[in-house]
C-alpha cells in the first residue's frame, strides 16, 4: 500500500468523523470545528490525487494541488463569517445553539 | 507583440460576451466596495441596463449560431484551462436572472435609498450584494469546470446569506446561520464528488468528463454526493428545513432574488451534472428518486403552506413546494435516445417552471412586503381590506397566484401543461396525479391569502404609508412577465434545444 | 512509511479527540495542533505550497479565529457543554458515518491504475508562463479565472461580516480584548516580530515563482503579524469605512481586471498573456494582490465592527 492509498484511507476516515461531529454536536461552533475537519478529509482526498499523479518530474500533479490552496482560502472565509454569524447571534440572544437544531 | 498562440481549441466568435456577462456584475460591486456612499446604488442603477442588454445580445448570438458559446479563459482549452459555455437553457437562465433582478433594484430604490450623506449599512450592503448575486448567477449559467462552479456556488452563498440578516432582528441571524451551515454543508458534499471525479477521469470539465465517464462505483459515488450536496442548497425535501425562516425573514427584495433565483441555482447545476455529465449512464431509476423527492416537496410543502399564519412563511412554504415541480422534470425528460420528443417537452416544461415560478415569487414576495409595510405586519387574518387599499398589490399578487397554481394565461400553466403531458405520454401516469394535486393545493393557499384580502375590514383601517403607485407598478410588472410567459405555443422550445445533444461533443481534442 | 503510519493514526485521534471532547476551547486547541500534523502529511505529499498555506492559513489563523470564539463564548459554551442529542440520534449518526467513511475508503482503494494526471500538460506549457514552480502557473495562469473570482469570495465574505453589525455601529472598529496595555511580554514580542514577519512574508511571496511560496502563503503571513500588531496594542485596527482601506482591498482584483481585459488586446484572450512578458504581467498583478489579500485576511480575523470609531 502506497503512502498516498494510506492517506486516503485516513481521509475517509477523516470525513466521516467530521461529519458525524457535525451531526451530533447542538453548539454551532462545534459544528463550525466538525465542518473544517470535513474540508481537511476532502483537501486530503484531492491531495492523495495530486501525489498520484506524479509525473513530468513534479512530486504531485500541480492542479489538484492549486485547487486545494483555492479551498482553503474559501473554507477560512466560510469559518469566519459562520464565526462572526454566531458571535453576533450570541450577543442578540445568549444561545450558542440553533433552536430545535439542525 | 505575439497572440497567445496555445491551444486554438473550438471558442466560438460570441465566446467573449459570456465573459463580459460575468465580469460586470462583479466589477460594479468591486467599485461599490470601494467607493460607498451614494455610489453602491448609482453603480446598480447603471449595471442593470447593460447586463440586461448583454443577455440580450447572448441570447441573440445563440439564436443566430444555432450552436453553443464556448470561451476557453486564459487562451487555454480544458482539461487545463476553464471553459465557459453557454447554450439555450443557460441564455435564458441569465435573461430571466437580468430581467428580475432589474425589476427588484427598482423596487427596492424604496426601500434601500442611499442617504444623502454618508453611508448607511443597510443600503450599502444590499446594492453591493444584488451585483454581486448578479455575477455569481452568471457565473453559475455559463460555468463550464466543475471547481469553477464551486468558486461560483460560494460566490453565491456569501452574497445571499447576509441578504437573510440585513434588517438585522435576532431571529434573522438564527435562520442566516441555519442557511449558511446548510450551504456548506452542500458546498463540501459538492466538493466531495468533484475529487473523486478528478481522481477518477483527470478532468473537471464537463464536456470531456461526459466522454470519460462510464457506470462504475465512483461515477455513481460522485454523481450522489454532488446531486446531495446541491439538493441542499436547493432546498429539495428534506433538506428543505432553512429555507423557510430565512427567506420569510429577509426583506422583501432580498426574499424576492432569493427565493427567485438564487435557490434556482443549484438545480440548475444538477441539471447540469445529470444531463450534460451523465447521459451515457443508465440513470432512469435515480431519476425516479429525485422525482420521488420532488413530489413530497410538492405535496407537503403545498399543506404546510396552506397552515401558515404569516403570510412570509406562507410564501416561502410555496417556494418550497415549487422548487419539488423542477425535479420532476428528472425522470420525464432523461431518455436513453436523446431527442425522444417527450422528453424535450418535459425540458421546456421544466425550464418554464423555473423562469415563471421566479417572476411569480418575487412579485409575490414584493407585494406581501408592500402589504406588510402598510399594516405593520403580515398576519394573514388581519389582512382584511388590503384589496381595497393596495390594489394593484393584491392584483399583482393574484395573478403571480395564477402562475402557480398553473392557470391559463400564465407560464405556470403552459409549464404544468407540458410536464402532464409528458408524464401521461410516457406512461407515468403518477406525476400527473402529484402535478394536478400540487396545483389543487396551491389554489387553495392563495384563495386564504387572496379571500382575506378582498374582504371588508371590520374596523376602519389604520395604515402606515401605503406605497406609490409606481412601486406598485413595479410588482406588477414583473408578476405580468409570468403571465406573458403563457403567450408561448404549447410545444418545445427550439432555443431550449440549442446545444442539448451536441454539448457533450464541443470543445473535445 | 512508518512514519506515514504514524502521522496518518495521530491525525486520526486528534481527529476523535477534537469530536468527542466536552471543552470547546480544548477543542479549538487540539484543531491547532490537528493542522500542524496535516501540515506535515502535505509535507509527505509532495506538496509544499500546500503545506506552507495549511500551516499559516488553516491552523494559524483559522485556529485563531476559533480559539477566539471559543474564548468569548467560553461561559455559554460550557453551560452547555452537556448537552448531546439522544443516543438514539448519535447511534444512528455514527451508522450513517461510517458508511459514508467505508464507502470512500473502498472507492479510494478502486481508483484507477496508473492514476490520470494533468502534470505533463502543466511541464509542457510552463514555458509559456515563464514561471517555474507549476503552483503559481495554474493558479495565475492557467485557472486564473479560479483564483480572481477567489479574491471576490473572500472580500464578499468580509461585506457579509460587516454587515452584521448594527447600524449605529457601521464605519466602527472591531473587536477587542480588554486590558491591552503597551507594556508586556506581548508588546515586546510584537515589536520585535514583526517586522521580522513582514519580511519574512514578502520573501515568501517573492520566491513563490520558483520555489514554494506565493501571494497567499505571504499574504497570510503578512496578515498574522498585523493581527500581532494589533493584539499587542502597537496599533489599532482601522475603521473600516475608510477610503484608503477600502482602496487597499480592491487594488488587488482591480489590476488582476485590469490585467485580465487588457489581455483581450495583447493575448488574444481575456486572462491571456503574451509568452515573451508574461512573468511580468503575473508579478505586476500579483503584489496588489498579496496586499489585498493580506488586508482582508487580518480583517475577517478582526471581526465586524463592535466599538464606536472615535
Amino acid at each position: 500500500m502506497s503512502a498516498a492509498t494510506l492517506y486516503g484511507l485516513c481521509s475517509a476516515v477523516l470525513i466521516g468523523l467530521g461529519l458525524f461531529g457535525l451531526l451530533t454536536h447542538p453548539q454551532v461552533l462545534r459544528k463550525i470545528l466538525a465542518f473544517n475537519l470535513i474540508g481537511t478529509g476532502v483537501f486530503l482526498l484531492f491531495g492523495i490525487a495530486a501525489r498520484r499523479g506524479a509525473a513530468a518530474g513534479f512530486g504531485g500533479d500541480p492542479v489538484p494541488q492549486a485547487l486545494i490552496i483555492t479551498g482553503l482560502v474559501v473554507a477560512f472565509a466560510s469559518t469566519a463569517v459562520a464565526v462572526s454569524l454566531l458571535l453576533r447571534l450570541f450577543q442578540e440572544t445568549g444561545r450558542t445553539t440553533l433552536p430545535s437544531d439542525e | 507583440m505575439s497572440k497567445l498562440a496555445l491551444m486554438p481549441g473550438l471558442a466560438t466568435a460570441g465566446g467573449f460576451l459570456l465573459v463580459i456577462a460575468i465580469i460586470l456584475p462583479v466589477i460594479g460591486m468591486l467599485l461599490a466596495l470601494a467607493l460607498r456612499g451614494p455610489y453602491p446604488e448609482r453603480i446598480a442603477l447603471v449595471v442593470m441596463p447593460a447586463g440586461v442588454a448583454v443577455a440580450v445580445t447572448i441570447t441573440a448570438e445563440l439564436w443566430r449560431t444555432r450552436s453553443v458559446l464556448q470561451y476557453f479563459v486564459g487562451g487555454w482549452a480544458p482539461p487545463l484551462g476553464v471553459a465557459f459555455r453557454a447554450d439555450g437553457l443557460s441564455a435564458v437562465m441569465m435573461l430571466t436572472s437580468a430581467l428580475l433582478i432589474s425589476g427588484i433594484g427598482l423596487f427596492a430604490r424604496a426601500q434601500f435609498p442611499s442617504p444623502r450623506e454618508g453611508e448607511a449599512r443597510a443600503p450599502s450592503t444590499f446594492w453591493t450584494l444584488l451585483l454581486a448575486i448578479w455575477g455569481a448567477l452568471n457565473a453559475v449559467f455559463v460555468g463550464g469546470d466543475l471547481f469553477n462552479l464551486y468558486v461560483a456556488l460560494e460566490l453565491l452563498t456569501f452574497a445571499a446569506v447576509p441578504l437573510v440578516s440585513l434588517d438585522g432582528r435576532a431571529e434573522t441571524f438564527t435562520a442566516a446561520l441555519r442557511y449558511l451551515l446548510f450551504a456548506l454543508l452542500g458546498s463540501i458534499l459538492y466538493l466531495l464528488g468533484g475529487v473523486l471525479f478528478y481522481a477518477a477521469y483527470g478532468t473537471l470539465d464537463i464536456a470531456m468528463l461526459s466522454g470519460r465517464i462510464h457506470a462504475e462505483p465512483v461515477a455513481w459515488a460522485a454523481i450522489s454526493l454532488m446531486t446531495a450536496g446541491l439538493l441542499a442548497k436547493a432546498a429539495l425535501y428534506p433538506l428543505h428545513l432553512w429555507l423557510p425562516p430565512a427567506h420569510a425573514g429577509a426583506p422583501a427584495p432580498a426574499s424576492a432574488i432569493l427565493s427567485g433565483l438564487v435557490v434556482k441555482a443549484p438545480f440548475f447545476l444538477v441539471v447540469r451534472l445529470w444531463f450534460d455529465v451523465m447521459p451515457r449512464m443508465p440513470e432512469q431509476a435515480a431519476a425516479q428518486l429525485l422525482g420521488i423527492l420532488g413530489a413530497a416537496a410538492i405535496i407537503l410543502g403545498s399543506v404546510v403552506a396552506l397552515r401558515q399564519a404569516r403570510l412570509k412563511l406562507l410564501i416561502a412554504y410555496s417556494t418550497v413546494a415549487q422548487i419539488g415541480y423542477l425535479f420532476l422534470m428528472f425522470p420525464l425528460a432523461i431518455r436513453p435516445e436523446t431527442g425522444h420528443p417527450w422528453s424535450a417537452t418535459a425540458w421546456t416544461g421544466g425550464v418554464l417552471q423555473a423562469i415563471s415560478h421566479a417572476f411569480a415569487k418575487a412579485a409575490m414576495f414584493m407585494a406581501a412586503g408592500l402589504i406588510a409595510e402598510a399594516f405593520g405586519h403580515d398576519r394573514i387574518e388581519r389582512l382584511a381590506g388590503a384589496g381595497r387599499a393596495l390594489p394593484i398589490t393584491v392584483f399583482a399578487f393574484g395573478l403571480g397566484g395564477l402562475s402557480l397554481m398553473g392557470l391559463p394565461p400564465s407560464g405556470g400553466f403552459i409549464a404544468k401543461a407540458m410536464l402532464l403531458t409528458a408524464a401521461v405520454s410516457e406512461g407515468q401516469w403518477w406525476w400527473a396525479v402529484v402535478v394536478l394535486a400540487g396545483g389543487l393545493l396551491a389554489g387553495g393557499y392563495v384563495f386564504v391569502v387572496l379571500a382575506r384580502a378582498l374582504a371588508d375590514p371590520i374596523e376602519p383601517l389604520r395604515l402606515s404609508a401605503t406605497a406609490s403607485v409606481r412601486r406598485q407598478g413595479v410588482v406588477l410588472a414583473v408578476a405580468l412577465c409570468a403571465i406573458l410567459l403563457g403567450f408561448v405555443p404549447l410545444r418545445p422550445w427550439e432555443l431550449l434545444q440549442i446545444g442539448r445533444p451536441d454539448l457533450a461533443t464541443i470543445g473535445l481534442r | 512509511m512508518a512514519l506515514d503510519i504514524f502521522l496518518g493514526l495521530l491525525v486520526l485521534g486528534l481527529a476523535v479527540w477534537i469530536v468527542s471532547t466536552r471543552d470547546t476551547l480544548a477543542a479549538a486547541v487540539e484543531f491547532v495542533a490537528f493542522g500542524l500534523v496535516v501540515t506535515l502529511v502535505w509535507v509527505r505529499l509532495a506538496a509544499p505550497d500546500v503545506a506552507l498555506t495549511e500551516a499559516a492559513l488553516g491552523s494559524g489563523l483559522t485556529g485563531g479565529l476559533l480559539l477566539g470564539a471559543s474564548t468569548r463564548l467560553a461561559r455559554a459554551e460550557t453551560a452547555t457543554s452537556g448537552e448531546r442529542h439522544g443516543a438514539v440520534l448519535r447511534l444512528s449518526a455514527a451508522g450513517v458515518c461510517a458508511l459514508i467513511s467505508a464507502a470512500i475508503a473502498a472507492l479510494v482503494i478502486l481508483l484507477p491504475e496508473p492514476a490520470p494526471t494533468l502534470a505533463p500538460e502543466v511541464a509542457a506549457n510552463i514555458a509559456a508562463t515563464g514561471l517555474e514552480n507549476p503552483l503559481p502557473a495554474v493558479l495565475m495562469a492557467y485557472r486564473a479565472i479560479d483564483t480572481l473570482l477567489e479574491v471576490v469570495v473572500l472580500l464578499l465574505a468580509l461585506l457579509a461580516m460587516w454587515s452584521l453589525a448594527p447600524d449605529h455601529l457601521w464605519s466602527g472598529l472591531p473587536w477587542r480584548p480588554d486590558a491591552v496595555g503597551r507594556d508586556g511580554v506581548l508588546t515586546f514580542v510584537a515589536q520585535l516580530l514583526a517586522p521580522v514577519g513582514i519580511l519574512v512574508g514578502i520573501h515568501i511571496f517573492w520566491i513563490g515563482s520558483v520555489a514554494p511560496g506565493g501571494e497567499f502563503q505571504g499574504a497570510t503571513i503578512l496578515a498574522a503579524m498585523w493581527i500581532l500588531v494589533t493584539m499587542a496594542g502597537l496599533r489599532d485596527m482601522p475603521p473600516m469605512s475608510r477610503r484608503w482601506l477600502r482602496v487597499v482591498l480592491v487594488i488587488g482584483p482591480a489590476v488582476f481586471f485590469a490585467i485580465g481585459l487588457a489581455g483581450f488586446a495583447i493575448a488574444g484572450s481575456f486572462l491571456g498573456y503574451p509568452p515573451s512578458y508574461a512573468k511580468q504581467l503575473i508579478l505586476t498583478i500579483e503584489i496588489p494582490l498579496t496586499l489585498s489579500i493580506a488586508a482582508a485576511l487580518a480583517l475577517l480575523i478582526a471581526g465586524p465592527p463592535e466599538r464606536a470609531a472615535q
